[in-house]
């Protein structure tokens, strides 16, 4: 079984701690690995996407072909959208429904939403807003990362909380557990709307 | 004792080294190579103190102090970008002459698809043509095991190894097995202190003898086993592949390729086994992540009675990085079905962030400079190259390190005026003075302005080398005091700064101002490392 992952969103939104966590639990799992990163000139608030790829199996290619991804997890709508091309039929995708404005010519939201309605597989969720009402209005990123354990199949949810726990632990225990109350919030959203 | 972990390849390649027994390591900052460095300046011995980690003012100083390092017998390595292969390659050439004693690696970080660079070079034609040997890594576990590899390898025949990485190897992570660490070598000088003088006399000995060792350094690329014949059932076609091409030749046939694979890794080019491959093959495919050298090696001018695909014949892209996708075009695989491409998504460039002291001192020069028709602006590599996109557009050139201020002196020779210059304190540093030494001996009519962050800041922050002490270089080098001025670039001093900038394009001469503000991203982090303590 393979799963190859596109994570994305706007340069410093957290699309790597993200990876970090997934990575963590793929380590500890013995699930093989390839995490392809966005350093340098790019990172300065423009778009940043990860091609994130787990299999039981070796792993050639650190990127993944046009038709192949199976799940794009994206803090930015619209960002979204960017990588669509590469999902196949059946793919999912795992949205932010909350837009990072930071351009002159960013589309109408009715626009950007009409087009990811028509993905097929989608799962939009209002991670800042589900983030404030479990009162961990930093941990936006673990809200969508919850939201994506729905249906991300190499790893189960108590990995990734696993992860999350070793992650932040070195940022002490309230830290922890408010990235824990975010990964949940997500899930549960997820598992109702999918 | 064996041990896994999650590393970039980067990270994987600066492990290895530190296992296979490293004493130093310099660098200049630069993507993808700067995690290098890092890593090593972050382990238990760069912390301790017991392998040299601090950044160097630039590539050529890095390359020197680690041939110093060699020559005193321990094992040392060079790291950079691409480019920074440029600005160290006299030493780097000559390095071949010197020879090594302790065991020397040069990793160079190559950017095909120049995701944050102005060129897609490749560093392996600086190796083919100093006469050394090259190892190019295909992945993240082969990153960890071949710099150790390199090491001996470069002890053993007293030769510099260049290591070439691609951006995808560098910042991509995979899980690495480690195996034990070496002891680091004492100090012992050369046997051969002849070649380490370079004079005619003793380089013509020399020359002599690498045309010699080159050919041995092919034979090992033959029989080392680094570089490997994959047979295969098909004889229809044979492929090369280097380095991480291998991946996506492997990422399209899933249950093992049906063509013959050499699979390269290690040169100079391994003629016997390509002779091989066209023995039994009908046709060739090269598929080089980077620029066609093995292809124009194979190619050369005259007709072959084999016929070989590449990317110069257009079976590969001419430029830009492979992936799975180009590879299905190539071995003519329909595409996979997708998704259809989204129509509403618009591009997000990168931008200064907000807030960053680069804005506002653009936003004064800006402002003075609509007074001046004929005014030309000359900007160097850094976060403030993107002062060129909207809403700036501050400048007109920039081309590479340093060559803000030399330009604008050559500008000011032509009759332009004003003629301002504007550069970073990391570059400043790394390329700038010198020509401003230039500047000051012709009395050239520039306004160089350094925009002085206190940091490197578009690789993520490392120190600069000229912190707190820029004026004095300015007057050390000898700038009149008087017209080296200071400005803190924040919008409520834009009427100060912009008197400033207006007086010092008036004053006939060098003049240098310095706009400091700490960079908001750097500044941050000192801020949260004051509220732990």
């Amino acid at each position: 079984m393979k799963q190859d992952i596109i994570l994305c969103g706007v340069g410093g939104q957290g699309i790597l701690s993200i990876a970090t966590i997934i990575g963590w639990a793929a380590l500890k799992e013995g699930i093989y690995l390839k995490q392809a990163e966005v350093h340098g000139m790019s990172q300065r608030g423009g778009d940043v996407q990860s091609n994130l790829r787990l299999s039981d199996a070796p792993i050639s290619s650190d990127l993944i072909a046009h038709g192949a991804c199976d799940l794009i997890i994206s803090l930015e709508p619209m960002e979204a959208l960017r990588y669509v091309q590469y999902l196949n039929p059946n793919g999912w995708v795992i949205t932010n429904t909350t837009p990072f404005v930071n351009i002159p010519n960013y589309p109408e939201m009715e626009a950007v939403n009409d087009e990811l309605m028509k993905q097929g597989n989608v799962i939009m969720i209002d991670v800042d807003a589900i983030a404030k009402e479990v009162k961990s209005p930093r941990s936006a990123n673990m809200v969508l990362l919850g939201a994506a354990a729905s249906v991300l199949e190499m790893l189960k949810p108590e990995q990734l909380l696993e992860g999350i726990t070793n992650v932040f632990a070195s940022k002490g225990e309230a830290i922890v557990e408010t990235n824990i109350a975010a990964f949940k919030a997500g899930y549960e959203f997820a598992q109702k709307n999918k | 004792m064996k041990s896994k972990h999650l590393l970039l390849g980067d990270e994987a390649l600066a492990l290895g080294a530190l296992h296979a027994g490293l004493s130093g390591v310099w660098a200049y900052p630069g993507t993808p190579s700067t995690e290098i460095t890092e890593f090593i300046q972050k382990s238990e011995q760069g912390r301790a103190g017991s392998v040299h980690c601090r950044w160097s003012a630039n590539e050529k100083t890095a390359m020197e102090e680690a041939l110093g390092m060699s020559y005193a017998g321990k094992r040392a390595m060079v790291c950079m970008k691409h480019v920074g292969m440029n600005v160290c390659a006299d030493a780097f050439v000559n390095s071949a002459v010197t020879g090594a004693n302790g065991g020397l690696v040069i990793v160079a970080c190559d950017d095909p698809s120049l995701h944050s660079s102005q060129n897609e070079q490749d560093s392996r034609f600086y190796a083919d043509f100093a006469m050394m040997p090259c190892f190019e890594p295909s992945s993240q576990q082969e990153a960890y095991e071949m710099v150790r590899c390199a090491f001996d390898y470069s002890e053993k025949n007293r030769i510099p190894v260049l290591m070439r990485m691609t951006t995808r190897m560098a910042h991509s992570r995979a899980i690495v097995e480690t195996s034990e660490q070496l002891e680091q070598n004492e100090i012992h000088f050369p046997e051969n202190p002849r070649q380490w003088v370079t004079l005619p006399v003793n380089a013509r000995v020399r020359n002599d003898q690498l045309v010699k060792d080159i050919l041995s350094f092919e034979e090992d690329a033959c029989t080392m086993g680094q570089n490997k014949y994959i047979d295969g059932p098909d004889n229809s076609m044979g492929i090369i592949t280097c380095g991480i091409a291998y991946n996506y030749l492997m990422e399209n046939y899933p249950d093992g390729c049906p063509f013959p694979v050499l699979k390269l890794t290690q040169y100079p080019l391994p003629k016997k086994l390509v002779r091989k491959l066209a023995a039994e093959c009908k046709s060739i495919m090269v598929v080089e992540e980077g620029q066609p050298l093995v292809e124009k090696l194979l190619r050369g001018v005259l007709e072959l009675p084999i016929d070989i695909k590449g990317r110069l014949d257009g079976t590969l892209p001419r430029t830009g990085e492979l992936n799975p996708d180009v590879l299905r075009v190539a071995l003519g695989m329909k595409p996979l079905e997708a998704h259809a491409a989204a129509t509403v998504t618009v591009p997000r460039p990168p931008a200064l962030c907000q807030g960053c002291g680069h804005r506002d001192f653009y936003t004064a020069l800006n402002n003075v400079l609509k007074n001046y028709e004929s005014a030309r602006v000359f900007a160097d590599i850094g976060c403030y190259t993107l002062g060129w996109l909207a809403p700036f557009h501050a400048f007109q050139t920039c081309v590479e390190m340093g060559a803000s201020l030399t330009m604008s002196i050559g500008a000011a020779n032509a009759g332009v005026h004003p003629s301002v210059a504007v550069i970073g304190d990391s570059t400043f540093t790394h390329s700038g003075m010198t020509g401003l030494l230039d500047a000051v001996n012709e009395k050239a009519n520039i306004t160089l302005c350094i925009s002085d962050n206190l940091t490197t800041g578009m690789t993520g922050g490392q120190d600069s080398a000229g912190t707190g002490r820029l004026e004095q270089i300015c007057y050390g080098v000898g700038v009149d005091p008087a017209h080296v001025r200071v400005i803190v670039p924040l919008p409520k001093n834009y009427p100060d700064m912009e008197k400033v900038i207006d007086e010092e394009i008036n004053y006939k001469g060098v003049s240098v101002i310095i706009a400091r503000r700490e960079c908001i991203q750097t500044a941050k982090r000192h801020a949260k490392a004051k509220a732990k303590q």
